[in-house]
């Protein structure tokens, strides 16, 4: 079979940057990242890898293009460290632009081929090395990097101001209130129970996503809060950009803010590679094995009110509905049980994908790649068809995805696989719905 | 020179096997605690619950969907490791008595080796994603390791001339023994390590599954 070479896409994060670079100043860059940053993993997964290429297998990327070889990820590995090692950090500025483009472009970092490689090589890892590298050198796409210069003045991705910020809750608000009259959004509440987070495309174009949240907060009957100061968004695309700072800085005050406001634990809304800013990666980069403050994903959220009782399920959502695990709660937290017993109690006609669970296929738009822009778009669906076929084979006319990259992920992939397929957060089945119970004592006019 | 190769040249293979296994394994878990990020989150349970499902055929999801390859796998290592050490021939080098495999079965068991070598060589030239990163390296790595059962078989059964054979395999014996620390062959020492680190950022760590 003949494979078709990569498309040109013009990004000038990467067409620009390079112009800058030296073969010197490469050598440099990549030198102190290997020698002062990298240890163990790096070293055993080089000498271990034998190159048996069961991790193209698994790899979404790999075979929604027929299984062409660039795309495995053993592949990807080769065609950048592997690379370096040879030419001992002498690389050209054509060949960062490509590692670039293979790190952030070609891998989302979603960790499903570690769980086909024999040795549980961590290629994310190895890709992340690289996107470091990349980052170090500037050869960032412009997109991703603008999202990290918006994290590093402002602490959230997408330039919200405070008091943007302020009015966008108290606006959510009174919205919210023509649904359950109780409904608050408590900012800077000291001592309450819980500090609810959330990432920056909620306030800026999702914004109904915050009225929800108010609705199920009050119906539960639940102490909770939100800061009024930055600190409110750890959606930390600075993590997947290789900007460690920025990502340790943000992850830092983020949960500095939790602790100021002295929160028994953070409810993460529904998003993924935050969640794993926040539990993960984020306490790393400041030097905690595990986050100060304890941190709950969406799921588990609602599934424990639903559990205990505080939210009373009433309704059942007709329509076919098939559910995405994101990489970063499922295979990145083992919540795929919890989010299928959402799904049954939530849904009348509730279709699995295959693969499912820790299994399932990455919507193709996590750790970055979705971020990485408009430029990237058309190649980034062409990299999931896989997702469309899985999605077609369950036959469902919805997709529930708990988290804002796979949902907009999957709306790009359904407007070419699945035309007529929409995609919902669980919050929405719950609220907009009208899944949940509203008491009568809580709906505007009642008693 | 016959005397040389089946006589001191065995203890210096075995010596810079296992002293080269320890100075790797050494090194690597030093470099490990500098690291960070890798000690702190290691426990037994989840990586024995990890393991327990990677050291038996078809126990991922992964050796299932590519059932063939999961077959020779794990015939090819079984075979490859059982067969040297439980066969009467090397016992008896040393004059020592010890159970042993019937010789039909360790000459099946090594026909298996070359089979399952003919096998990875023919998946490297053939499939695509493996060809593509495949260096003269991994050809040469296959040679070595299958060269002692290629001359075992030929000795066993004499075929050609059986002194030169005898060498041979004796020679490519003892080298495929000091290669084992210091090639990718290093994989069965790592395999342990790098799997269980990986099951515990699965299990310990993420609360998931990683088979």
């Amino acid at each position: 079979m003949k494979y078709e070479p990569r498309p040109e896409v013009k990004d000038d994060g990467l067409d620009e940057s390079i112009k800058k670079l030296t073969p010197e100043k490469i050598k440099e860059t990549i030198r102190f990242a290997l020698d002062k940053e990298c240890g163990a993993r790096l070293k055993v997964y080089m000498d271990t890898c034998v190159h048996c290429g069961l991790c193209a297998t698994a790899c979404h990327q790999c075979i929604s293009h027929d299984m062409d070889p660039k795309y495995a990820p053993v592949a990807k590995v080769k065609d950048t460290l592997v690379e370096i090692f040879k030419k001992d950090c002498k690389v050209s500025p054509e060949f960062m632009k490509l590692a670039a483009r293979i790190a952030y472009i070609e891998c989302g970092g979603c960790r499903r081929c570690s769980m086909y490689c024999p040795f549980g090589i961590d290629i994310a890892y190895l890709l992340m090395v690289v996107r470091r590298i990349c980052s170090m050198l500037g050869v960032v796409p412009m997109y991703l990097q603008d999202t990290t210069n918006s994290h590093s003045v402002t602490y959230n991705q997408m330039w919200v101001q405070q008091d943007e910020w302020i009015d966008t809750l108290q606006w959510q608000e009174e919205d919210a209130q023509k649904v359950v009259k109780t409904a608050r959004i408590p900012l800077e509440k000291e001592g309450a129970d819980i500090m609810y987070s959330v990432i920056a495309p909620e306030p800026k174009i999702l914004a109904q996503l915050l009225a929800n949240a108010a609705v199920i907060f009050a119906v539960a009957g639940l102490d909770w809060t939100m800061p009024a100061t930055d600190g409110w968004d750890n959606s930390n695309m600075a993590m997947y950009s290789g900007d460690f700072e920025s990502s340790g800085r943000l992850e830092r005050l983020h949960h500095e803010t939790a602790m100021r406001l002295k929160v028994k634990k953070i409810v993460m809304g529904e998003c993924g590679h935050a969640f794993r800013g926040a539990v993960y990666d984020g306490p790393r980069h400041i030097g905690q094995a595990y986050p100060a403050v304890p941190v709950i994903h969406a799921i588990e959220f609602y599934h424990d009110l639903i559990t205990s009782g505080k939210i009373k399920i009433v309704k059942k959502f007709k329509k076919p509905v098939t559910v995405q695990d994101p990489c970063n709660t499922v295979r990145g937290r083992g919540l795929g049980g919890k989010l299928r017993d959402l799904m049954n109690w939530l849904c009348e006609d509730f279709r699995d994908m295959n693969p499912r669970f820790e299994h399932n296929y990455c919507c193709g738009a996590g750790g970055g790649v979705i971020n990485c822009g408009p430029p990237w778009t058309r190649n980034r669906v062409v990299a999931n068809r896989t997702k469309g076929d899985q999605i077609n084979a369950t036959g469902a006319e919805v997709v529930v995805t708990p988290c804002h990259n796979c949902h907009s992920g999957i709306e790009d992939i359904i407007k070419e696989y699945a035309p007529g397929t929409h995609v919902k957060f669980i919050s929405e089945l719950l609220v907009d719905e009208g899944c949940m119970e509203i008491p009568e004592h809580l709906r505007p006019g009642g008693d | 020179m016959q005397d040389f190769i089946s006589g001191p040249l065995v203890w210096i293979a075995f010596f810079v096997m296992i002293a080269g296994s320890v100075y790797k394994i050494t090194a690597m878990i030093k470099a490990a605690k500098q690291e960070k990020v890798i000690m702190p989150y290691m426990r037994l349970s989840f990586s024995l619950r990890s393991l327990k499902h990677w050291l038996l055929p078809y126990g991922t999801r992964g050796m299932r969907i590519n059932p063939v390859m999961t077959a020779y796998a794990f015939l090819f290592h079984i075979c490859l490791i059982a067969t040297p050490l439980l066969l009467a021939a090397h016992w008896k080098i040393w004059g020592i008595q010890f159970p042993t495999l019937p010789g039909r079965l360790a000459d099946l068991m090594t026909v298996i080796v070359i089979v399952g070598g003919v096998y990875f060589l023919q998946r490297r030239i053939l499939v695509p994603y493996v060809k593509n990163v495949t260096s003269a390296a991994d050809y040469a790595l296959l040679l070595f390791v299958t060269l002692p059962y290629i001359t075992g078989f030929l000795a066993y059964h004499q075929w050609f001339d059986y002194g030169t054979v005898i060498t041979i395999h004796m020679l490519s014996g003892c080298l495929m023994l000091m290669m084992i620390p210091f090639t990718r062959i290093a994989h069965m020492l790592y395999f342990v390590f790098t799997r269980a680190y990986m099951a515990c950022e699965f299990g310990f760590v993420r609360n998931a599954r990683d088979w």
